[in-house]
């Protein structure tokens, strides 16, 4: 299919809006991403014409509901070329399948003084809840360092392995920088040493093909507000081989095999893990975006966006006293970058009057901040539907904010 | 002149902005009268850390009265710090802990106030509050 730029931003209406009574220029899609018209419209054909409870329904509806989400399910398994489709969990997001993992996986596997690998580029949430795991077990954390290039230093992780090693975890990109972690190779390594991994694909499955059985780690998540489809969707894949030696996480309905006051076993995979009634009509509508992702073309949206990120980088590199913190050699569409002297809350607030959404701050990454010794960045982060005619209105931007703090 | 006053007179100087561009080259004028925080007050009891940008404030009670002093390492939050300052400052606690803060919205400054913006100024309109009770309470 050819890349039609124009169609592609007709399919998501918010883009034609305007803002301060000035074209949107959305440049915050690392925070989250705008929806197509389809994933739209099949939240509301849902909720009009099939809403109803799923699992165990004997009625109509809840078959078709049941169908939906299930079918779902099989489009994400294609979508990260998965096994099986009972290895694919529905959470509420990565932050959400991250703290099932940690707390599952960390009940039965993490002992004291056991060690967990994390890598410095890590989004708080794929550290925070491995800190509350290892202050419940007395187990450590060990840290795989970047370089000034925003890019993980993997001769360092034959160090920092261990018999004690129970897990690595890590990103697959970068969301503060845009850096492409090289996940195949430390998969590799780790299972060398027995060593499961968990890659946090938050910021790489809207940018690039996943292939888990090319991959082969042990647990992969995402979420589903990243790539399109609605906020409280979101992806745990696990090998099967952990998720059935793993406890639940929550209890409830759906979970359950049978239940009595003495004792109750559970449902099987993946089942067991969603207790509760899950938000099937958000699962369906992830289905959704992704069968539409899938039709643009993953590589399609690949091309265009390293052709973003190219003429991005060079474009704002032009302006005297700019500076970009992220310069790996495999970068997603990322820049992240401080007006030296200018504080990026103020860049920030300017362009926002300009009608250019930019996220200032942290990034929910502050290790990466201390790395470099600043507070914070500003990020503009590119999808598929941004065009080089939207760099060019940045650039203008940035050139009236340096007029105006300098 | 009133807290009611010295809020009155703000939203008539910003009258004459409507672009948000001089907005904000005016709050960036602002910021450089900004009676700044002393070098010796700037510590960590007197940081309101927001999540985007650094906010300091120190108070003196004398004669009554009560005076602010602030800074932030972001402009634009400088220049809002210098229109609360101008605003409270010489007052009374008592008029500090009735004052109705109605200047941010009027002249379209209050999106930089919601509780989720974390750039401190919500925390140091608080502290501003809590220094006027406190120093109420030692009347």
């Amino acid at each position: 299919m050819n890349f039609d730029i124009k169609k592609i931003r007709s399919d998501f209406p918010i883009l034609s809006h305007k803002v301060y009574d000035k074209p949107l220029v959305y440049f915050d899609n690392a925070a989250t991403t705008q929806k197509p018209q389809c994933v739209i419209d099949i939240i509301s054909e849902f909720y009009t014409k099939y809403n109803a409870n799923i699992h165990r329904g004997v009625h109509f509806l809840s078959a078709k509901c049941t169908e939906a989400n299930e079918n779902a399910r099989k489009i994400v398994q294609n979508f990260i070329n998965a096994n099986h489709s009972n290895e694919i969990i529905f959470t509420r997001g990565t932050t959400d399948s991250i703290n099932l993992i940690a707390s599952s996986f960390g009940e039965k596997f993490i002992n004291k003084d056991d060690e967990i690998i994390i890598s410095e580029l890590e989004h708080h949430s794929n550290i925070v809840p491995w800190q509350l795991l290892c202050e419940r077990k007395q187990a450590k954390i060990k840290v795989l360092p970047f370089n000034e290039k925003g890019e993980l230093i993997v001769d360092e992780l034959k160090n920092l392995i261990s018999k004690k090693t129970k897990l690595i975890t890590l990103n697959h990109v970068s969301n503060s920088l845009g850096t492409i972690n090289p996940v195949k190779e430390i998969i590799e390594i780790a299972h060398s040493h027995n060593i499961p991994v968990m890659i946090d694909g938050a910021q790489a499955v809207q940018h690039q093909k996943v292939d888990l059985k090319e991959l082969d780690c042990d647990f992969y998540v995402f979420s589903g507000h990243k790539i399109f489809a609605p906020t409280g969707t979101g992806v745990l894949y696990g090998k099967e081989k952990w998720l059935n030696q793993m406890p639940p996480y929550q209890g409830g309905g759906d979970m359950i095999d049978v239940v009595t006051f003495n004792k109750t076993t559970y449902n099987e995979l993946p089942f067991k893990f969603e207790a509760g009634t899950p938000n099937y009509i958000g699962n369906i509508a992830l289905g959704k975006a992704l069968e539409y992702v899938s039709s643009v073309g993953i590589n399609n949206i690949a091309k265009h966006e390293k052709e973003l990120l190219e003429y991005g980088t060079k474009k704002l590199s032009q302006i005297d006293n700019l500076t970009i913190y992220g310069n790996a050699k495999n970068k997603t569409s990322v820049i992240s970058f401080l007006l030296n002297g200018i504080h990026p809350y103020d860049t920030g607030m300017v362009l926002d009057k300009l009608g250019i959404a930019v996220r200032t701050g942290h990034h929910c990454t502050q290790p990466v901040m201390d790395h470099f010794n600043i507070p914070g960045t500003v990020r503009a982060s590119f999808a598929f539907y941004n065009t080089i005619e939207e760099i060019d209105i940045l650039y203008e931007g940035l050139l009236k904010v340096v007029k105006m703090f300098n | 002149m009133t807290i009611k006053e010295r809020q009155e007179d703000i939203i008539e100087e910003f009258e004459i902005y409507d672009d948000w561009m001089d907005k904000y080259s005016y709050l960036i004028e602002l910021s450089k009268d900004l009676p700044i925080i002393n070098n010796e007050a700037r510590k960590d009891e007197n940081l309101i850390n927001g999540c985007q940008s650094k906010v300091w404030l120190d108070a003196k009670f004398t004669d009554g009265k009560i005076s602010f002093f602030g800074d932030s390492d972001a402009i634009i939050t400088k220049g809002i710090i210098a229109l609360l300052i101008r605003v409270l400052s010489n007052s009374t606690p008592q008029e500090i802990i009735d004052a109705d803060l109605h200047f941010i919205d009027e002249i379209g400054l209050k999106e930089n106030l919601s509780p989720t913006r974390s750039n401190g100024l919500l925390s140091m309109i608080k502290q501003m509050k809590l220094y006027a009770i406190a120093y109420k309470s030692k009347e």
